[in-house]
């Protein structure tokens, strides 16, 4: 057995079904090795759409992601891959080869420092120097990868250690990391703090972010929330935590939110922040959730807690332990009042949007592609102007909405969603993206044809990088800089033909909905383009 | 801004170092000095870091720390409470008729003369930062060359806030 089978082996013992990858010498060992297992191989176009996917199948699967890619452009390629999914939290693993060991350091061949160039956006990395280490090594990487604040970790393995003798394969049992323990049960004693608070609570609501998901405390929330009456907004990331039209939720907060979830937070007396890092996206004046209120923020990472605001309570540990936990406790607590007050909000606080009638009106679109999603189904938005009007209109019922949340990066929706379908090949998968991010991931088309991965695309086409074009509206007075894509973009139609893909374009809301059961009638790859107003605003 | 000493105890693996000094750099934390020795237990390194800032950053810098993979435990070391030590070298510029003046000045510190030539010699010194300023301060007076400062090591006092390696 050498190092290259040792790997396989491992992630074999993690259960690892996937690899999403692009190979070069110094990760041939291992993709040879990986011939002989069960473990499948994609082949993506680019190796930063290798982590995006990874990403993907981690978020629906709660399993770890795993991508291998050759050493130095592969390895640096894939950078920004790790860096979004370090922003959102998300674990994989991601395996890099690299020269020889005695070459290191000397600017070899495809040579670079992918453990150092890294460091800022990994939670872990590896330099495997001794076969001996590769159990070891891949154990405590899944581990790390998938416990506390889950992000990603790198290893990278030289080529003489891939094709080494191992002479003693044995996969531990056990993790024994002496400096890292995770804390998970929240204290009780900050539990019995927060029953109080809530008991004399007037006003509570709970602000879930991604933390909500990513520790499976969506159920156990959902109870808490309705067992006691208790409203709940969301960050961009905490999309989902409830279903949209859960009488319980009142909105995603944020600057690109609703105006009445952001209202509902800043006049609630008692904050549980949950899974939330208080970013300046969802929350622009932090003294806003801490003046005249209580704020209880729950997180695992104790290094979020104080971060951006100082809470009254802080309390450590994984959102669906202390759930859990604080459902267990006796709990009075009445506010109806409040309730209806948030009612009358979501009712009347509601942005007006005069859509131009010759084009598609991306909202209405979005809600009216929710309601002819199934029920289940993953609506991977991307970046730009598609990802607010995706926020905000559309409506999450049993499924999942995912999102490049904390990097913004474009062009994370195609890879990302392929990901998600190879996890769980049952689920429809849309990805909706705009006319620039998805020119950042076309190539993926042949990723998505080659290994036949029914994923439902839908390009929100204006012509312009929207987002950008709408901050240079407000900002630079219409003076637009370095935008315009018209020119350049090529024949959706013609591109998904050379694909092989079936097309379909949408004008405007006529026929929106007659092309929308179209597209997602059968389980197939399909290519849907909707002409969207250029000067269509997301505020 | 105020100074504050953290002792830590890592794994002592390779590139925990650069983790450490990478981390501070990325965040915009202050190293004042960074001193890294192995422990008794040759699997860890101790590590003593002084760096300055307001509190919410200090308590920030404490908790990023603490998240390390590497890092086995991070304290601050109040100073009512430990002993902190730094080494200090001075080369200074001296003729004959000069060095009895810079040597008596040493012996007042307890300073040892460790090297001397035809026109400078070399101090070594070693106390708390403090110390060090103020010997540095009288040696103002005569032409300081070079000096080599080690950052402070440093150690709570008694038994109370030992830190068990295994």
């Amino acid at each position: 057995m050498i190092g290259a089978d040792a790997i396989v082996k491992c992630l074999e013992k993690e259960g690892v079904t996937t690899v999403y990858g692009y190979p070069g010498v110094a990760i041939c060992p291992f993709y040879n090795s990986i011939l002989d297992s069960e473990i499948r191989t994609i082949l993506v176009r680019t190796e930063q759409n290798a982590a995006h996917a990874a990403s993907g199948e981690a978020r629906v699967t709660g399993k770890v992601g795993v991508c291998a890619v050759t050493s130095g452009p592969g390895a640096t390629n894939l950078i920004t891959g790790i860096a979004t999914a370090f922003a959102d939290s998300i674990p994989i693993v991601c395996i890099t080869g690299q020269v020889k060991s005695e070459l290191i350091g000397s600017d070899v061949f495809q040579e670079a420092d992918i453990t150092g160039a890294v460091e800022s956006f990994v939670k872990y990395s590896y330099l495997i120097k001794n076969v001996e280490e590769i159990p070891r090594v891949f154990k405590e990487a899944f581990y790390i990868a998938n416990s506390g604040r889950k992000g990603p970790v790198l290893i990278d393995v030289p080529i003489d250690i891939q094709n080494a003798a191992i002479r003693n394969f044995k996969y531990p049992e056990e993790v024994n990391i002496r400096a890292y323990k995770p804390t998970i049960k929240g204290n009780i004693v900050q539990i019995k703090k927060v029953i109080k608070e809530l008991e004399k609570a007037k006003r509570p609501i709970i602000c879930a972010g991604g933390g909500v998901h990513l520790s499976e405390a969506v159920l156990a929330l959902r109870e808490f929330a309705h067992n006691y009456r208790i409203p709940v907004v969301s960050t961009m990331m905490g999309i989902g935590v409830m279903p949209t039209e859960d009488p319980m939720y009142f909105g995603m907060v944020g600057n690109n939110g609703k105006a009445y979830a952001n209202r509902a937070m800043n006049e609630s007396d008692l904050l549980i922040m949950v899974g939330a890092r208080v970013a300046d996206r969802a929350v622009s004046q932090p003294d806003l959730i801490t003046t005249n209120k209580i704020l209880v923020h729950i997180d695992v990472d104790p290094a979020e807690i104080g971060k951006n605001v100082g809470p009254s309570i802080p309390l450590v540990g994984d959102a669906r332990h202390i759930f859990e936990d604080i459902t267990k406790e006796e709990l009075k607590c009445e506010h109806e009042a409040w309730i209806q007050t948030l009612e009358g909000y979501r009712e009347t606080m509601v942005q007006k949007r005069n859509p131009n009638p010759a084009y598609v009106d991306p909202a209405a679109f979005i809600t009216m592609l929710s309601n002819e999603m199934k029920e289940d189904a993953v609506y991977v938005a991307d970046v730009g102007q598609n990802q607010i009007w995706s926020c905000n209109y559309h409506i999450v019922k049993q499924g999942r909405f995912l999102t490049s949340g904390g990097m913004g990066t474009m062009g994370y929706s195609i890879p990302a969603a392929m990901g998600v379908k190879r996890g769980d090949m049952d689920r429809q998968v849309v990805a909706v993206c705009g006319d620039g991010s998805f020119q950042m991931s076309m190539m993926e088309l042949a990723t998505i044809m080659q290994h036949h991965i029914p994923v439902k695309i839908i390009v929100l086409k204006n012509n312009y990088l929207g987002m950008v074009r709408e901050f240079q509206h407000y900002t630079y007075k219409d003076n637009y800089s370095v935008v315009d894509i018209k020119d350049g973009t090529p024949n959706l139609e013609k591109l998904a033909a050379a694909y092989d893909i079936p097309f379909i374009r949408v004008e405007n809301m006529s026929h929106a909905q007659e092309k929308l059961k179209e597209f997602l009638a059968q389980d197939n790859t399909m290519l849907m383009e909707c002409l969207v107003d250029p000067m269509d605003l997301v505020k | 801004m105020q100074n504050r000493v953290f002792q830590l105890l890592v794994d002592n693996n390779s590139g925990v170092l650069s983790r450490i000094s990478g981390l501070f750099s990325r965040r915009g934390y202050n190293i004042e000095s960074i001193t890294a020795g192995v422990t008794a237990d040759s699997r860890f390194s101790r590590i003593t870091i002084v760096t300055s800032g307001e509190e919410e950053i200090l308590d920030q810098i404490e908790k990023q720390v603490a998240k390390l993979i590497d890092v086995r435990d991070i304290r601050e070391l109040k100073p009512e409470k430990s002993v902190y030590r730094e080494l200090c070298l001075i080369k200074v510029r001296s003729t004959p008729e000069k060095r009895q003046g810079v040597i008596s000045v040493a012996d007042i510190f307890r300073a040892k003369i460790v090297d001397v030539n035809i026109d400078s010699l070399i101090v070594e010194l070693t106390g708390s930062q403090s110390k060090i300023e103020a010997f540095i301060g009288l040696l103002q007076d005569y032409e300081i060359l070079e000096i080599a400062r080690t950052g402070i090591a440093g150690l709570g006092r008694g038994t109370e806030d030992l830190v068990h390696l295994e």
